[in-house]
């Protein structure tokens, strides 16, 4: 029973998935499943070189080509409108759509082809001369800080944004009065998100209705018109964004990007319909990339392993078109500080580069460094004292009593469940009978070993752009209930988890909700689905207009039986009077009443079944907690590591479907054990991408992944319905349990990695380079 | 590029389609055949969402031509789907496993699967495993997935 006394029948269940049957008998509708009369197709022609300037461009026998519609350079679309994202505003740096008059990284769109087929507009772009004038690019981090290559014209700095190192009277105390100062230095390699879907859109301009039409494989649709509106200078009603299905995004399609900004102002200068769909080579070298970060610790503790204060100093790269703001990644790790550990003192300096590389985009924890760094060194500091890394976390983990904790960002942690997360993941690991086959391994000349990672995740940011959401909840003449929501599920199930909550608060039955979310005509504005938002902030929505569209019934109802609200129950679509069961009414009669017989009703009482509710949390963040554990074991002699077990304990406050949460967990942890073993995107120094296929930049396969048990635990949030966010948390927490296990396996041989990912070539350098 | 007409016999039914010699199998599919189930999402053979059944056996339509395909059988997602609204046994065995999210890699483990399952009897917990492991999921851990094949295998799904 929910605490406003109505049942709660289907939030906690197991419903399967609406969305499933179409998806299992391929009739999902993702954008290139989608066709219409005279569509015509784009292609980019892509710069291969990664910094250079464009010095000619011809065009004409591209043009000449049969089925060739037009082809654009940066000068044909110089009368759009700009580009930046809502969120980032005007005053971000708003790449050119296409490339004008130089070149930042390879595989920066240099031209557009309009034809009657994506294999003729490829045809089209191999027809297209381009002079380009190499110039030197600058391609590591530490160079773009440090040298003097510039990788935008007109800037004093390749500093895109910064934290600066600040005063902290309280923290160099801590550092000097210390028994011990730690410092390390953890790396991890530029990684893609890989949805399996790339980018996508259709976009159509008439000229004549004046209304622009777009399909887009997009998790923010309402974000997407808004740009669309911007980049084509006009009203944004008078843009429609649909979008259907969409395979995967993890980030990668939370903002608008340049090639769609780029096709919607060419459709909107031709008139017509284009579709642009990226291929695999496009998305691995083009779309945004992430978690090219380097943090160095410092940590002070007393010699019995108490962690007085620490100091983080993180260097991103963000190549030369980040989306969203380039610091938001350091902003948040500098939020949750500590994380979920006893530690009050703590500082963050941080910087962002630009370098001639492919831009850093969200991807599913974008500040997951502040984790995969902190919760190595814990393993780290724990064998520079002789302790084990459980008995460091023990020792320093936030307990109940601690809280409310404030973090040094000034943000509380109220109500975290970090010890006992980590109890009982100790506990139901058997970590005592690990350690027992750990050291029968080492006497047969085997490797085996343990690794813990601990994480608080902030979900549900309650500020700003994405620090709402609305909800329409109507009852149709039939008394079928329809919600409309401006989210952009692709694959989290909200099209199942919202009508679980709203049959819940209304009292109908499941299968008369319906889900509406994707069209911009048919729903409220929502910045869209992403950074774990949409269980707190989507789910109360969902409930407030539910509640209000119930006391809309409970007052029909009380008027057409006679009997006062309070004396109602609404079960199964049907209100009856508590006691009288045979004096009841269906929603369909009620509603008959009023969208129908509305002269049954009073002349002052107001007619009609529809609710509307924006919600935004009253706290900045929602917390989520979660002690990932795991076991592996090293191959020495060929480098390969194997996943043996990996358990999570998490507490994601009250769960709507406990089988989307586990989806989301495991998802996470396997795109974390590629973070940790396998993902790569390399460049080499002229900045050519070196892994642009899937022969190159390994993505996890089942095999990769092993059993992921879970354990959870309700710990309800102050939000309505007592949710939290977790879906970015699985990915967040896995890398450095899996990095921690080989660690601790390697350490008997004096090896002790601190860069992602340690493939077999990794581990075997760092085996030939071991002290004795 | 000459456009030929070729004939395909897909999910037992021949079609007459125009095609130049380097489309794909995959693109023909889905563009002149209507059957959008079938997904491009590498085109380089390694992802696997673009399988189909080859004279019965489970291969990479991204890396076949359309003008191999006359006299050969081809099986697509929606031919091994109940045509009246239903799911097949592993269909719903994914949907009960939660072995897909965004659902987009999903035909192509329909159609591996299926054929892994027709041609071996009582696999082994490895030989499922290994089956799974010939296409990408970037959404789900695979951990479903493997689940509901086990399950399919021995009998446990209407």
């Amino acid at each position: 029973m929910s605490s406003d006394g109505v049942a709660a029948r289907f939030v906690g269940q197991s419903i399967a998935r609406r969305e499933d049957p179409r998806l299992l008998a391929g009739r999902g509708h993702y954008v290139d499943d989608a066709s219409e009369a005279g569509l015509l197709h784009v292609a980019f022609l892509r710069s291969d070189l990664a910094r250079a300037l464009i010095r000619r461009i011809e065009t004409e026998e591209a043009l000449r080509l049969p089925g060739v519609v037009a082809v654009l350079t940066a000068g044909d679309l110089q009368d759009a409108g700009p580009s930046w994202t809502t969120s980032s505003g005007p005053t971000a740096l708003a790449p050119p759509l296409l490339a004008s008059g130089d070149v930042r990284f390879v595989g920066d769109p240099i031209a557009m082809v309009v034809a009657s087929s994506r294999y003729i507009a490829e045809d089209g772009c191999e027809l297209i001369e381009v002079d380009l004038e190499p110039l030197e690019p600058v391609v590591d981090m530490h160079s773009a800080l440090q040298g003097t290559v510039r990788v935008h014209p007109h800037t004093d700095n390749n500093i895109a944004a910064a934290i600066p190192e600040t005063e902290h009277l309280r923290v160099d105390s801590a550092f000097r009065d210390a028994d011990l100062v730690v410092t390390r230095t953890f790396r991890l390699a530029r990684c893609t998100n890989v949805p399996l879907e790339g980018r996508g859109l259709i976009a159509s301009w008439d000229p004549y209705s004046r209304q622009m039409v777009i399909r887009s494989s997009t998790q923010s649709p309402h974000e997407m018109r808004a740009f669309a509106a911007r980049v084509a200078q006009i009203p944004q009603p008078c843009v429609r964004v649909i979008m259907e299905d969409v395979g995967g995004g993890f980030g990668q399609k939370m903002y608008p990007t340049r090639e769609e900004g780029a096709v919607i102002a060419a459709a909107r200068r031709l008139g017509r319909s284009l579709k642009w769909v990226e291929d695999r080579r496009e998305n691995l070298i083009a779309a945004n990339q992430a978690r090219h970060d380097e943090a160095t610790i410092s940590m002070a503790l007393t010699s019995d392993g108490d962690i007085l204060a620490s100091k983080i100093n993180l260097l991103s790269d963000v190549g030369a078109y980040p989306t969203g703001t380039p610091g938001s990644a350091a902003s948040m790790a500098s939020l949750c500080g500590n994380g979920p550990y006893r530690v009050p003192d703590f500082s963050l300096q941080a910087t962002s580069v630009y370098t001639n590389t492919c831009g850093k985009g969200a991807y599913r924890g974008p500040w997951a460094i502040e984790t995969i760094a902190r919760e190595q060194m814990m393993d780290h500091v724990a064998r520079q004292l002789g302790m084990d890394p459980l008995e460091i976390r023990r020792r320093n983990v936030l307990r109940k009593g601690d809280l409310p904790w404030t973090l040094a960002s000034g943000v509380a942690l109220d109500d975290v469940s970090a010890e006992t997360v980590l109890e009982l993941a100790a506990e139901q690991f058997d970590i005592a009978g690990y350690r027992a086959e750990q050291r029968r391994a080492r006497t047969e000349g085997r490797y085996v070993g343990i690794g813990f990672s601990l994480c608080i995740e902030p979900s549900a940011v309650g500020r700003g752009f994405w620090g709402s959401e609305e909800a329409v909840v109507r009852i149709d003449p039939s008394g079928g209930v329809t919600i409309m929501m401006g989210t952009g599920s692709h694959g989290q199930g909200v099209e199942t988890t919202i009508p679980q909550i709203v049959a819940d608060k209304l009292g109908c039955r499941l299968t008369d909700v319906h889900f509406v979310q994707g069209d911009t005509a048919a729903t409220p504005f929502g910045p869209g689905t992403g950074g774990s938002r949409s269980a707190v902030i989507a789910g109360g929505a969902a409930m407030e207009a539910s509640s209000r569209l119930r006391s809309n019934v409970e007052s029909l109802a009380s008027h057409l039986l006679e009997a006062a609200p309070e004396d109602l129950e609404i079960a199964d679509s049907y209100v009856s009077v508590r006691g009288t069961p045979t004096a009841n009414l269906s929603f369909a009669e009620i509603a008959r009443a009023a969208y129908i017989d509305t002269d049954r009703l009073p002349p002052d009482f107001e007619l009609g079944l529809e609710e509307a509710a924006r919600f935004k949390p009253a706290q900045p963040f929602t917390w989520s907690t979660a002690c990932h554990v795991c076991s592996c074991e090293v191959d020495i002699g060929t480098g390969q590591v194997r996943l043996i077990k990996y358990h999570v304990v998490e507490d994601c406050g009250t769960m709507i479907n406990p089988m989307i949460v586990e989806g989301q967990i495991v998802g996470g942890v396997a795109q974390g054990i590629g973070t940790a073993l396998l993902e790569d995107m390399a460049y080499d120094d002229s900045g050519n991408p070196l892994a642009t296929t899937f022969l190159d930049y390994l993505i996890p396969i089942a095999a990769d992944v092993p059993d992921v048990t879970c354990a959870h635990l309700e710990t309800p949030s102050a939000n309505p319905g007592g949710f939290r966010g977790m879906g970015e948390g699985g990915a967040i927490a896995s890398p450095a349990a899996v990095a921690n296990s080989i660690a601790d396996a390697l350490w008997p041989l004096g090896v002790e990695p601190s860069s992602l990912p340690l493939g077999p070539s990794q581990i075997l350098a760092l085996l030939s380079t071991e002290s004795p | 590029m000459d456009e030929q007409v070729v004939e395909l016999t897909v999910n037992g039914i021949t079609m007459v389609v125009r095609v130049e010699p380097r489309t794909t199998l995959v693109d023909a599919l889905r563009d002149q055949c209507g059957l959008t189930g079938t997904h491009a999402a590498c085109e380089h053979g390694v992802c696997g969402a673009c399988t189909v059944l080859f004279d019965g056996q489970a291969v990479r339509s991204c890396l076949l031509f359309a003008v191999q395909s006359p006299g050969h059988e081809v099986v697509t997602v929606e031919g091994l789907t109940p045509s009246d609204g239903g799911l097949s046994p592993l269909q719903e065995a994914l949907r009960r496993h939660h072995g897909l999210q965004c659902g987009f890699c999903t035909p192509g483990f329909v159609v591996s699967l299926t054929a892994f399952l027709a041609g071996t009897k009582s696999p082994t917990d490895e030989e499922i495993l290994d089956a799974c492991s010939g296409n990408l999921c970037r959404c789900t851990g695979y951990r479903g997935i493997v689940r509901a094949v086990r399950d399919v295998s021995r009998g446990l799904v209407e």
